[in-house]
């Protein structure tokens, strides 16, 4: 990847590159963008969680062609950003790179690992060096990023250069989940999403990593609005924040999964979203966002044969 | 010293609960902050770090400081009710305690922060000893011992038994019923934890340079735009800070009146210097700045060379992006420009 971006920046199709580097740990990965001065410090293995295409957004008004690396799911991203036309495929080179799923460091402190020092992959194991000693964990799907647990597969949407091999991640129904939480009853639903929900310290990481949450300017930060609640006026209105977030990205959510990786209180966001997702493949048939350039999602296109409202009111309404 | 089983740990916290309020690191939801205390609740000693920091007790996310009602032509104002009741605060790091320390340098100052200042005057400090350090820590660079935390009693855990001992006269009444221990064990636990953070990886950052005198030198120099190039302008690092105080004041309008109350704000955020002429700050790079050069430059300079930050590693673990002070430290410290 490091050379086949030094190619590119020295020939001058591109002037930048948008990639991961190493942070102040040794696991730690942080989107960076780098130029030929600094090109060799970039990284790419089973550690590099983040999405980088709504970085191009902020990239989008400097001069020049900026190369990006992305990952199968992070390609539905970019496909959707180009169909909200807050990226200009003009000014992007994507070369799409391999995954086999993202090591979630968390989920390794959630065995009880502690004071984690590096985190060494070798085929399906991970050799883990901490202050108390080394640990081994021997298949590193057991500790994958929720999102890679919804994997939609090691296909690249975005037609371009493809460098690496890539694994589908995903066993069994990525909605299982969903239909889990859908065969409570509604209390106990409402107490499984109050206790969640109520953890929320309103840090808006959730909102500002999501790909779909493009505004320029989001309406709680706009003190214009009279409803930008820095502070929640009762003990619901972090609630609703989620409630109302979902509904906007409702159709344009790829679940790319980036609000749980975020969430300093580990909610499980993507599930409101994958639930929209269940609840559109259900009443208006298969739909993935970012499937493709220029889709118009269910939500805002109409054909004859979507069901009436009153069927999607009381469910399932069998599609003509 | 003193001790206790930690299987009876609860009817400890059940007494101090029946006569006043009582604090702790409690799960809920599978994480853990404190929250008040009661029998229900599952308190976990064992978590190094809660996700937010102590600070909540004494310096709430939210609180209203003053009531309108508007009723015809008279207007009735009523000011919040102040803490008057002292409470305990039980399990508190030893990075946490200092913060509030370098807190009361901000809020018991003139203009003295009432509010604060009420429920410093009523808290009770138990903190607690970090048995294992976690990679995150750098507590000891700010010269704060993980092993002798501090506050008004400090509590070690060792093996089955929790270990107190006593600072303040308001520390000895909490446990004075507890069962006299010798303090041997204690001492061997202490030499464990401190061997442990001298191998810790951030234990030696060099803060050459972050002060008063090296403030232009600081403020301009370049590696800003690498350093803040991630930075999704998400109020994590602000909100899960035990030392991050800045806040807003905002009316919320009942209908009939209005209240005021104070919140916690970022200066992360872009709404962060809004004035009514304009916004001083642009960029995110601007607003990342400003907190790394407030935390390292401006409040050293102002406070006998204390810096506002304590350690405690929350940024270093909950940053989305990796990006934290760590970082800051070594690009810009260990020269004086």
């Amino acid at each position: 990847m490091i050379e086949r971006a030094r190619e590119l920046l020295a020939s001058g199709e591109v002037n930048r590159v948008l990639a991961w580097e190493k942070g102040e740990n040794d696991f730690d990965r942080t989107p960076a963008v780098f130029t030929a001065d600094n090109v060799d410090s970039l990284v790419y293995d089973g550690l590099c969680g983040p999405n980088l295409s709504k970085y191009l957004v902020g990239e989008m008004e400097k001069e020049g062609k900026i190369l990006v690396f992305l990952k199968p799911c992070d390609s539905y991203s970019y496909n959707q950003l180009a169909t909200e036309h807050r990226i200009d495929l003009e000014k992007v080179v994507p070369i799409a790179v391999g995954c086999r799923g993202k090591i979630d460091v968390e989920k390794l402190r959630a065995k009880g690992i502690k004071g984690i020092l590096s985190v060494t992959e070798d085929g399906d194991k991970l050799l883990v060096k901490t202050l108390y000693g080394d640990a081994v964990v021997e298949n590193r799907k057991e500790v994958l990023l929720d999102k890679c647990l919804a994997c939609k597969g090691k296909e690249h949407v975005v037609e371009c250069e493809v460098i690496g091999e890539s694994e589908d991640t995903t066993e069994g129904d990525k909605f299982g989940i969903v239909a889990k939480l859908e065969a409570m009853t509604p209390d106990e639903r409402f107490a499984f999403w109050r206790g969640e929900l109520s953890k929320c310290i309103r840090c808006n990481a959730c909102r500002n990593v999501c790909p779909a949450c493009s505004c320029v300017k989001c309406v709680f930060d706009n003190p214009n609005t009279g409803v930008a609640n820095k502070a929640a006026a009762d003990d619901f209105e972090e609630n609703m924040f989620h409630i109302i977030r979902a509904f906007h990205v409702a159709g344009r959510c790829t679940d790319c999964g980036e609000c749980s990786r975020v969430c300093p209180q580990h909610i499980p966001l993507h599930l409101l979203n994958r639930k929209f997702i269940k609840d559109i493949n259900e009443i208006y048939g298969g739909y993935q966002a970012g499937a493709e350039i220029g889709q118009r999602h269910p939500l805002e296109n109409f054909d004859k044969g979507d069901c009436e409202p009153s069927v999607v009111h009381v469910r399932g309404g069998a599609r003509k | 010293m003193k001790k206790i089983s930690l299987n009876a740990l609860g009817a400890l916290f059940a007494k101090i609960a029946s006569t006043m309020k009582l604090y702790a690191p409690i799960e809920k939801a599978g994480q853990v902050d404190f929250y008040e205390w009661n029998e229900s609740e599952k308190v976990r000693l064992d978590v190094l770090k809660t996700v937010k920091s102590a600070k909540d007790v004494f310096f709430p996310q939210v609180e209203d400081l003053l009531k309108f009602r508007v009723e015809g032509k008279s207007i009735e104002m009523n000011e919040a009710p102040k803490c008057e009741d002292d409470f305990v605060v039980f399990g508190v790091r030893g990075c946490d305690a200092r913060s509030f320390e370098l807190l009361d340098r901000v809020f018991l100052v003139d203009p003295r922060d009432e509010f604060y200042a009420a429920r410093r005057a009523h808290g009770i400090i138990v903190t607690l000893a970090c048995g294992a350090p976690e990679e995150s820590c750098f507590c000891t660079n700010f010269g704060i011992d993980p092993a002798n935390p501090g506050g008004d009693a400090s509590a070690w855990i060792v093996g089955e038994e929790l270990y107190i001992e006593p600072h303040t006269e308001r520390g000895a009444a909490l446990i004075a019923d507890l069962e006299d221990a010798d303090a041997s064990s204690v001492e061997a636990a202490k030499k464990e934890i401190s061997a442990i953070a001298e191998r810790l990886p951030f234990a030696n950052l060099d803060l050459t340079g972050f002060d008063g005198e090296h403030l232009m030198e600081k403020f301009d120099d370049p590696a800003w735009e690498r350093l803040s190039k991630a930075c999704l302008g998400c109020g994590t690092c602000t909100f899960v800070c035990p030392t991050c105080q800045c806040y807003d004041i905002r009316d919320f309008d009942t209908g009939h009146g209005v209240t005021r109350y104070r919140c916690w704000d970022s200066c992360m955020y872009s709404d962060f210097t809004l004035m009514a002429a304009e916004n001083s700050r642009h960029t995110q790079l601007q607003r990342f700045r400003q907190r790394f050069m407030h935390k390292l430059v401006y409040f050293p300079s102002n406070n006998d060379g204390l810096y506002s930050c304590v350690g405690c590693g929350r940024c270093v673990a909950k940053c989305p992006q990796n990006l934290n002070i760590v970082k800051v430290i070594k690009a810009l410290g260990g020269k004086k420009a």
